[in-house]
């Protein structure tokens, strides 16, 4: 019997410990995971945008650098072909004005995307279900690009306007920029 | 030439088929043998617990190796501070299910297959089957479930242990920030890398189980017989958890 209990113990301590690593991994590795403590409680708003980049489910939604919430869903609105981004905002934060705008912001220079809430002067507040009407798109660096390119091959033609067809040498567009 | 490779493919789907029935004729007995907890309790301990220390140690190291190799490749671009998510990511979902499975067939695989191998060999599985007692249900079936059940807790030991071994490396011996190490890991670690890691550790448990029980039921009842089990044991098992790794994680894709 003596033998048995101590086997019993070894068994019963080594599944303890698969259950305390398996807590410790749901809970400190992650943010996103079930938090000690009871949920949070949140309401959402949505917001249309005319492109969101590679924003993504989770993304921290912030206002004056704080975060305030998370992206809990992303759709496209078949009609006007907007993206629609659900996010949940914690409910601590329920004074946040019904005009404020929504922009999507990169995380460092290549990092991720999120979105960053800007207060309006409004003295109504956000509530559930409520939508977010100012918004303002992710800055997709290709497009940057593609504006720029556009800009020289709009503005090399007038530098050299009067002097017809003839393609002016790239270094002559060069002045033209401080303008 | 052809005869030959024809006989052996025939011979790796007859075994194939083998394995599935047998762990049919397991899964058929499962429900009454969970009902005698005390002969699964105990095969937990043998190979749970009893694996834990290889399990441990190797997650040290493991997982130092990692925090130092990582650092020296994310220092190339500057963002070391991200050490932490490339040690959990690494950890949760490949290095710990695969490598606890590796080291648990030759730890406690091994031990299964050989024990009842011997029984085989010495007649034990017989003369239980003369007594009316089905050996499958008594000495087979709380094996394997032992082992399903201790697989996936050591895979979940092994990665916070391997965790705490690059937070040793990356944090005490590189000066990697503490606090960036933990919170950039929280934040680009979701509940999927675990479920993901979970998933793999009980489908390989189960697998590394499975085979071992095999091999060692229908070992050739001589010394030479059981040593040959023990080591397809050991070969069909890391074959067969690097084949599923792959077909796991691409399904996690």
């Amino acid at each position: 019997m003596g033998k048995s209990s101590t086997l019993n113990l070894g068994a019963g301590t080594f599944v303890l410990l698969g259950f305390a690593a398996l807590a410790f991994l749901t809970t400190q590795t992650t943010v996103h995971g079930p938090h000690l403590g009871g949920t949070r409680s949140v309401y959402v708003v949505t917001a249309k945008f005319d492109n969101i980049g590679d924003l993504k489910v989770g993304a921290p939604v912030s206002m004056a650098g704080v975060e305030v919430g998370r992206v809990s869903h992303i759709d496209l609105d078949t009609k006007q072909y907007k993206a629609v981004v659900t996010m949940q905002l914690d409910s601590k934060y329920n004074e946040i004005p019904s005009d404020s705008d929504a922009s999507i912001y990169t995380q460092g220079l290549l990092g991720g995307k999120l979105i960053g809430l800007t207060a309006g002067g409004s003295d109504t507040y956000l509530k559930n279900h409520d939508q977010i009407d100012f918004t303002q798109s992710a800055i997709v660096l290709e497009t940057l690009i593609g504006q720029l390119v556009a800009s020289f091959a709009n503005k090399t033609p007038d530098s050299s306007g009067s002097s017809g067809t003839a393609p002016p040498p790239a270094p002559s567009s060069k002045p033209e920029k401080s303008k | 030439m052809i005869g030959e490779l024809r006989r052996s493919l025939v011979g790796a789907i007859e075994d194939l088929g083998s394995v599935t029935l047998f762990l049919l004729r397991l899964l058929s007995n499962t429900p009454r043998a969970l009902l005698r907890f005390e002969l699964i309790g105990r095969q937990i301990f043998n190979s749970g617990a009893l694996s834990l220390v290889i399990i441990m140690l190797s997650g040290l190291f493991v997982g130092m190796v990692l925090g130092l190799q990582g650092y020296q490749l994310l220092r190339n671009f500057g963002s070391e501070d991200s050490l932490g998510t490339a040690a959990a990511v690494g950890l949760l979902r490949e290095l710990g299910p695969v490598i606890t499975a590796l080291l648990f067939a030759g730890r406690a695989g091994t031990a299964l297959a050989s024990e009842i191998g011997l029984m085989r060999a010495t007649d034990q599985l017989s003369a239980m089957e003369m007594m009316a007692v089905d050996p499958i249900r008594y000495v087979v079936v709380p094996r394997f479930l032992g082992g399903v059940i201790a697989m996936p807790m050591l895979s979940l030991i092994f990665c916070v242990i391997g965790l705490y071994g690059a937070q040793l490396v990356g944090v005490q011996l590189m000066g990697v920030d503490s606090g960036s190490f933990w919170s950039q890991m929280q934040a680009a670690v979701v509940l999927r890398d675990i479920n993901q890691g979970l998933v793999k550790s009980v489908s390989f448990g189960i697998a590394c189980s499975l085979i071992a029980v095999y091999q060692g039921y229908y070992a050739a009842p001589t010394a030479e017989g059981v040593g040959l089990a023990t080591t397809r044991t050991v070969v069909t098992s890391a074959v067969v958890v690097l084949f599923l790794d792959y077909l796991l994680t691409s399904a996690f894709l």
